[in-house]
């Protein structure tokens, strides 16, 4: 348990209508009792108020009343950090929120640094490491997905499948020891060909966690996808179509000019975030060079180029441009056909080497396709939303790679025709990093599982 | 006091002569410190209570660093030895471990004589009823009869006699291992100068009249040959003598049967029994229960000595009562007329609680106080010696003011030992595994001595005779290894054909020996044939070359482990 006591805005900043300070610690509820009034300034008795019960009050500032509250005590180890919390619910306002706060240091508490909160639920063995790193990817989950994910996350679906990983390790590392501490009793004759089968079920379930890892990060934080093409090849009825009502999710970016704006939509569980560049204005010659130049920033950043082409106008210099343009960057692009209600294609689409969808915006033409070929760009054809749980944190990933790097060593050792004793060094390394992706150590967890499954001794 | 009742003879109190109480005992005579060990009976001096066996899976890492550091377990079981063994021949040299049957009787004779003989030594049988401390600190030690010694420092090896409790059945003792006298009084006098206590549990199996076992349906066992001496002063030609067999037959489901249907009278699951026991070493009946789906459990036949008729029946530990033992025995293969000399019997026993020393082994807040063996909660004779080694060196600097010898777990087994001791709150009877050594290729058993040797030199333990040797053999592997690295044999039709006939490739091009060696196929001994500036030398400098040589991608891996280690 943690010595001292942390205090945070535990609200969203910015103004809203009520804001939370939490305080955490075996000093919180001291601290509240110090602050906590009544109207009229009379203590209240919050040193024996029950757990998980409200009080009304008022913080005072020495004589002075700050705000009007609701206080509520968690006793350890009933609260989110298992330790003394106090939760105060006063008026939202920067203002209020930042004064209390101040009084609760001024009171004995450290302002809290982020995260702190998680992880004190995590040393004091309230969630495990995946859980925590889950909370601070709920709070700043941008899409749904990630939110998703997260909370799949949170309920142990990477926790399961990484013990499930460890628990392999573990039973065929305690096997080798039990037989060299005991090798009268258990034999090793023919097992290298036996772990590696093991060992190469594991490989290939790590190496999927890190294959979807990639689509997991894609989907957390979504596609960039830029629709570019020369001007009035319609790629604003293309954001409109796309966007749909999800279209109220507009806003600014900061630190842009207006021209450009940003949509963030999910087409059937896949989440694009839309940089719709028909803002530019496209009159005069000049300032559609300058539209072309700005095209070029936000290809360059893309993840995918919905590259739009008029099918009624025959393929020119500009189109040949913007294409240069993606094929510099490397990007993934998705050419659209548009307009293709109007009649058959002038453009010749067939000199660009990118996949091709005829499409309509006006006739709601081709999204169907267009899902598709996203699909298969980003999840090689596999996109299932809400079944798998995502790995997506860089240091799991880490982590995944190294175990699977370590197995790969054993693969090596066993190939090489050496003694079993060798295996166990690399296992354990192997077991040890998944349990970093989990927060988990392996202390005494290999003698605990070689004196359960095997029966040795005199 | 009475001054006639004061004796002020001794600098140092070993109380405990078995594994532990020997080894401190010799290791704090040796370094010139006047020394009396207690002993609850002289003919238990050295006593092999539970399997008449030394070393085994990293047990025998453990006495060949006792040894090279200068203990005595290793030299004594090379001379009382009847079978030897080294385990774990077919894996890498990491996990060999050598293993030897003793003569129970020679073993026990045998130490003891070393110990009558050892200068500034005295064995004193009586039982040690009281610690005496001032202020604090050590200050002898109070027997039975009364006598008091005034000494500077005091090792505890007090083994699993204080308190000691033995179960058979509803047969309960207050006894020591063997029905000899417990030592009921020395507990409380710790428990008031500040020591915490477990109650921990062991057990033993039967011993039975091998008139009465038909060894022609047991599969017998051989030791080795040639056979390799525990001790690294041991000449191994000394060693090559007649062995005798061990014999393995199995339990089966009529034995199993036997023991579900007396769970009721068993006190371990009767809850008589209030110790931990180690799960390494369950009873028979423990396997049973723990593992019902294995339809047999091994069992090994092992010779007492080569004077008496007594078999231990390794594998079936037992708290049974006797009627029940005796049924089970006989429904193995082999037994099935089976005599029982000694009852199986569990015991229960006071030891310390390991957080409350030092590396040392000297007790944090008692100066003066050491503790070695299976007290301190380990188990097995050898961790027992170890400790007692390390405990009794430690006492001797605190005497000189000189600093402790403490090794760490990148040095040593014993490291290990010590450290998962003092360090982490013990559950069970703690038993030394190679697994729970990080770095298990740096040691080996094989480089004990290089390892060590060293380090018994500036204690004191090793004589410039014996410092000598192991520099020799220092040098000799550094230049054997570096004439290997140099030499080098072309690619002729000759050494090709050598190659091929050995198992290997054909040389595409010239290499030098060392990169031949590296070939997994191919050893040191492999190529004397095309080696023939090769000098004369012993099996283990040859050893050292081979392992040195063929592993040191894993062992350089280590070592960068090691100062990572060392670092922290």
């Amino acid at each position: 348990m943690s010595e001292d006591t942390i205090a945070a805005i535990a609200t969203a900043s910015g103004a809203s209508g009520i804001g939370i300070i939490r305080i955490s610690g075996p000093k919180a509820v001291d601290i509240a009792q110090s602050l906590m009034f009544t109207k009229s300034g009379k203590k209240l008795d919050i040193l024996n108020q029950p757990s998980h019960t409200v009080k009304y009050g008022f913080i005072f500032d020495g004589k002075e009343p700050v705000d009007e509250v609701l206080l509520t005590v968690f006793r350890a180890p009933r609260s989110y950090t298992a330790e003394d919390t106090v939760e105060i619910s006063c008026h939202g306002g920067t203002f209020v929120l930042r004064r209390i706060l101040s009084l609760t240091v001024r009171s004995g508490a450290r302002l809290a640094e982020p995260g702190e909160f998680t992880k004190r639920a995590f040393m004091n063995g309230r969630i495990d490491l995946t859980e925590a790193e889950s909370v601070m990817d709920i709070i700043s989950s941008g899409n749904e997905f990630a939110r998703k994910n997260a909370l799949s996350v949170l309920r142990g679906g990477i926790y399961e499948k990484i013990r499930i990983l460890r628990d392999g390790i573990i039973h065929e590392t305690a096997f080798i020891e039990a037989a060299l501490d005991d090798p009268e009793h258990y034999s090793l004759e023919g097992y290298g060909d036996k772990l590696k089968d093991v060992i190469n079920k594991l490989l290939s379930d790590i190496g999927h966690m890190i294959a979807l890892s990639d689509t997991g990060k894609v989907l957390k934080n979504g596609i960039k996808t830029v629709i570019a093409g020369k001007p009035n090849v319609g790629k604003s009825s293309i954001l409109n179509l796309l966007s749909g009502e999800d279209r109220a999710i507009v806003t600014e970016i900061p630190g842009t000019t207006r021209d450009v704006l940003v949509s963030e939509i999910s087409l059937d569980g896949i989440p694009l975030i839309l940089y719709d560049t028909a803002g530019i204005r496209e009159t005069e010659d000049k300032v559609e060079r300058i539209g072309v130049e700005r095209s070029r920033k936000y290809i360059e950043e893309a993840d995918l180029v919905l590259f739009t082409l008029d099918s009624t106008t025959v393929t020119e210099k500009e189109d040949m441009e913007i294409y240069d343009c993606i094929r510099e960057y490397g990007k993934k692009c998705i050419i659209l056909l548009n307009k293709t209600d109007l009649g058959s294609s002038v453009a010749d689409s067939s000199r660009f080497s990118y996949p091709v969808i005829s499409f309509s915006a006006r006739e709601e033409l081709g999204i169907s396709e267009l899902k598709e070929k996203i699909g298969e760009l980003f999840f090689a054809g596999a996109f299932s939303s809400g079944e798998d749980v995502y790995v997506t944190g860089e240091r799991q990933i880490e982590e995944l790679k190294s175990a699977a790097g370590s197995l790969k060593l054993v693969i090596k050792s066993i190939d090489e025709k050496l003694t079993e004793d060798f295996y166990t060094v690399d296992l354990m390394d192997a077991y040890s990093h998944l349990g970093n992706i989990i927060g988990e150590d392996t202390d005494d967890a290999l003698f605990d599982r070689i004196f359960k499954e095997f029966c040795m001794g005199k | 006091m009475d001054n006639s009742l004061v004796i002020k003879d001794y600098e140092a109190a070993v109380v405990g002569a078995g594994h532990a109480g020997c080894e401190a005992a010799l290791a704090l005579s040796r370094l010139g410190i006047k020394t009396v060990v207690f002993t609850v009976s002289i003919n238990s001096v050295a006593l092999m209570p539970c399997n008449p066996n030394i070393g085994g899976s990293s047990k025998g890492h453990l006495v060949r660093e006792l040894d090279a550091l200068g203990g005595e377990m290793g030299k004594n079981i090379d001379k009382t030895f009847i079978q030897s063994k080294m385990l774990n021949k077919s894996k890498g040299p990491a996990v060999h471990s050598l293993r030897a049957q003793a003569d129970k009787a020679d073993y026990s004779r045998e130490m003891r004589e070393v110990l009558e003989h050892q200068e500034n030594l005295s064995i004193k049988q009586a039982e040690v009823t009281e610690l005496l401390t001032e202020n604090g600190r050590v200050k002898g030690v109070k027997i039975r009869t009364g006598l008091v010694y005034i000494t500077k420092a005091v090792v505890l090896c007090t083994g699993v006699y204080l308190k000691a409790r033995c179960l058979c059945g509803e047969a309960i003792t207050n006894t020591g291992p063997n029905g000899l006298q417990a030592a009921n009084l020395l507990s409380d006098s710790l428990i008031k100068a500040g020591v915490e206590i477990h109650r921990y549990k062991t057990g033993t199996p039967a011993r039975i009249d091998g008139r009465t076992i038909d060894f022609s349906k047991m599969v017998p066992q051989y030791g080795d040959r040639p056979v390799i001496p525990f001790s690294f002063s041991t000449d191994p030609e000394d060693v090559q003598k007649e062995q005798v067999p061990c014999y393995l037959t199995y339990t089966n489901e009529k034995t199993h049967e036997v023991i579900r249907g007396s769970l009721d009278r068993s006190p371990l699951f009767a809850g008589v029994i209030e110790g931990t026991g180690p799960r390494y070493c369950p009873s028979i009946e423990d396997k049973v229960v723990k593992f019902p789906d294995k339809d047999k459990h091994q069992v090994f036949l092992e010779p007492e000595g080569l004077h008496t008729n007594e078999w231990y029946v390794d594998g079936m530990s037992s708290s049974m009562p006797e009627d029940v033992q005796l049924q089970m025995y006989r429904s193995v293969p082999g037994l099935e007329n089976a005599d029982i000399v000694r009852n199986a019997y569990a015991i229960e026993y006071d030891c310390f609680k390991g957080i409350q020393l030092k590396h040392s082994l000297e007790f944090k807040n008692i100066p003066g106080l050491f503790s070695g063996g299976q007290s301190n909660g380990s188990s097995g004779y050898e961790e027992a010696a170890a400790q007692g080694l390390i405990a009794g060196i430690n006492a001797a600097m605190f005497i000189k003011g000189k600093e402790p010898l403490i090794i760490d777990r990148s040095e040593g087994y014993i490291g290990v030992l010590i450290d998962d001791l003092v360090t982490k709150d013990g559950i069970e009877p703690y038993r030394m595994m190679t697994s729970r050594a990080e770095y298990r290729l740096l040691l080996r058993q094989d480089n004990a001595d290089l390892r060590l040797r060293r380090k018994g030199y500036e204690v004191g333990l090793i004589s410039d005779e014996q410092m000598k040797e192991l520099e020799n053999k220092e040098s000799a592997i550094r230049q054997e290894i570096e004439r290997l690295g140099k030499k080098i044999v072309g690619a002729s039709k000759e050494i090709s054909e050598f190659l091929t006939s050995i198992g290997s490739t054909p040389l595409v091009t010239g290499v030098t020996l060392e990169e031949l060696i590296r070939r997994p196929e191919l050893s040191y001994e492999d190529l004397a044939p095309i080696d023939p500036d090769r000098p004369l030398l012993s099996d283990a400098v040859r050893e050292q070359i081979n392992i040195e040589i063929k592993y040191r991608g894993y062992l350089e891996r280590e070592m960068r482990q090691v100062s990572l280690f060392k670092k922290i």
